[in-house]
């Protein structure tokens, strides 16, 4: 259950660890050089060339232009509602995520296979289709909408449509982080601290959540990371009016179609690289996790779990 | 028993945690399913089914099949190589080459097309080049397939990387030592061990391929019943306020993914079947 790939989980340090240990000897297998060549020639002509070439593009205007670009008013207003609302999506999935993933794991109910295969959809429905999906649903005239409206919630073409629609998106990953952490924790340690005069509660706040908090942190981050970049289910549900409910995505592609090619260049660039730093702290928290995990368990139990091999 | 009672929370909490949790899968996941095949049915079967016979509609699912299956190959071939040079032997940069593999995740999608556009465009560094040799990759099929291989080439080998490594290199380098060729052992020993994480990878990679928009949009230049795909589809008849013909359309594509989330779980089922069956044989000297 928890083979997900989305799960960007430990086992490279893990796994690390353990190649080290099992004697390093000579290589006996064959093919490394044709397998490394082959991955290293394939990314850089489809990765590092293109990308490559956009920063390269960049750079005919210069830093102090690129932050005039990525500063302007418009701009500066779509990163404000794309960080906005993606933090917003994450943060409802984390409470949500964390209840869901809590009683897809620890409690019994009628059709649980199916509801955590459900859980899924958001990584297999094409986004379009989220898009106008929701984008019905909760216009004025739509299933929810029309009793969202009265009480003064309007969703579809606003930014809180946004924010609905991203939390769509990113809907699996809190719950598929923390499931098979969760499912690590072991009873004993709850039964001791019952048995120890804790209170349910208590050994909640001071057993379970410090266990789970970590990769509780990583789904969080990246159902954020996932969210900022986000297009095509946005779109439909957003209104799209610059300066209120306008994407940067959707800006940059607004600018391509004006045949402004450097001002999107410009605004992908400065994406590109707060996607980075977003990429490197779901490392470095996955590396936290990891360190932590690690105390509690043999390493190779650890590692095929974390791969989700045996989970 | 005492001792479970103690690790349990209060019925009214589980029934609580129950409601909540039940309730927002239904709000989030479970009423968008139904509404894709409600509004394409809304006005009965017969005009759902005219709807989806439109040849535009037509050449769209082909198109996007087509795309699929062109990437398709590129990502098995890349998936295992990069699988077999990472999980089986050490090298130096080897975080770093994980890092890279996993640099599409971070990348908009949107910024994937126009990273091919600067390339390949009118304006791009290999334009002029292209327009004098009269090949079109941008506004066309190729630009379209590139962009797509951009978007799903992680998800094979970040499937297979992690199996990989934890079964690691014994059984290859006892098939070796005993004279198999490189061909015979990946064929014999290492193919039948990974075979259904890599379709595993196959179905993630192939629902994420026929399903993505962003990156397709930006490369496609929405030319009808050319490089129309069966999600840009979808947003044209959405904009023309034609309700029908799009979730009619999007009804295939929401097919899809239900045949992507029923056969993951089949695999996902059969790989912990065998998992297990393997660790209860190898239980004692594994520890």
């Amino acid at each position: 259950m928890s083979g997900s790939p989305y799960f960007y989980g430990q086992p490279e340090f893990l796994a690390k660890k353990t190649e080290t240990m099992a004697a390093k000897t000579h290589r006996v297998l064959p093919g490394f050089g044709l397998a490394l060549g082959y991955t290293l020639v394939y990314l850089s002509l489809l990765i590092l060339l293109p990308l490559g070439g956009m920063i390269l593009k960049a750079s005919e205007l210069g830093f102090g232009q690129i932050m005039d670009i990525a500063l302007g008013e418009r701009s500066l207003a779509a990163f404000r509602v794309t960080f906005g609302a993606s933090f917003l999506a994450a943060a409802v999935n984390a409470v949500f995520g964390l209840i869901v993933a809590w009683i897809l794991v620890r409690y019994p109910f009628p059709g649980k296979r199916f509801v955590d295969a459900l859980v899924d959809l958001p990584f297999a429905l094409p986004t379009a289709v989220a898009g106008i999906t929701l984008a019905t649903l909760y216009a004025g005239n739509g299933w929810l909408g029309q009793y969202l409206e009265p009480l003064g919630i309007k969703v579809a073409y606003t930014p809180l449509g946004i924010v609905v629609a991203l939390t769509f998106i990113t809907l699996p990953f809190v719950v598929r982080t923390l499931q098979p952490v969760i499912e690590d924790i072991e009873t004993e340690v709850e039964e001791a601290a019952a048995s120890l005069g804790a209170s349910r509660w208590q050994t909640f706040v001071k057993v379970i959540f410090p266990a789970i908090f970590p990769a509780l942190l990583t789904g969080f981050a990246l159902a954020f990371a996932r969210a900022v970049g986000e297009y095509g289910s946005v779109i439909f549900i957003a209104g799209n009016l610059p300066l209120i409910s306008e994407i940067t995505p959707l800006l940059i592609i607004s600018k391509l179609e004006q045949y402004d090619v450097l001002g999107a260049t410009a605004l992908a660039v400065v994406m590109l690289g707060l996607s980075f730093i977003l990429l490197l702290s779901v490392n470095l928290l996955q590396w936290w996790a990891a360190n932590r995990h690690r105390n509690s368990e043999p390493l190779e139990v650890a590692a095929a779990k974390a791969s989700g091999v045996t989970a | 028993m005492k001792s479970t009672r103690a690790t349990q929370e209060p019925a009214w909490v589980r029934y609580t945690l129950l409601t909540v949790g039940l309730g927002f899968l239904f709000f989030f996941l479970g009423l968008p399913l139904i509404a894709v095949f409600v509004e394409a049915l809304a006005q009965g079967v017969p005009i759902y089914l005219e709807a989806l016979k439109e040849p535009e509609t037509a050449s769209a699912i082909w198109l996007t099949v087509g795309i699929a299956l062109a990437v398709l190959p590129f990502n098995i071939v890349f998936g295992v190589a990069a699988a077999w040079a990472i999980a089986k032997f050490d090298f130096k940069g080897k975080s770093l080459l994980i890092t890279l593999i996993d640099l599409p995740f971070a990348v908009s999608p949107v910024v994937a097309g126009l990273i091919f556009i600067l390339l390949f465009g009118s304006q791009g560094t290999f334009g002029p080049w292209l327009s004098e040799h009269d090949i079109k990759i941008i506004f066309a099929v190729p630009g379209m397939i590139l962009a797509t291989m951009f978007i799903t080439f992680p998800f094979i080998a970040r499937e297979l990387i992690p199996l990989m490594q934890a079964q690691g290199k014994e059984e290859e380098e006892a098939a070796v030592s005993l004279g198999a060729s490189g061909f015979q052992m990946f064929w014999r020993v290492t193919l039948p061990n990974i075979k259904w994480g890599l379709l595993y990878g196959v179905i993630l990679s192939n629902a994420r391929a026929m399903g993505e928009f962003g990156a397709v949009s930006v490369v496609s230049g929405h030319i009808r019943g050319e490089t129309n795909t069966l999600p840009l589809h979808v947003e044209i008849l959405y904009n023309e306020y034609n309700a029908i013909g799009a979730f009619a359309a999007a009804s295939i594509l929401a097919l899809l993914a239900l045949v992507t989330l029923v056969a993951k779980t089949i695999v996902e089922w059969r790989m912990k079947k065998e998992t297990d069956m393997l660790n209860t044989v190898l239980a004692p000297e594994k520890t």
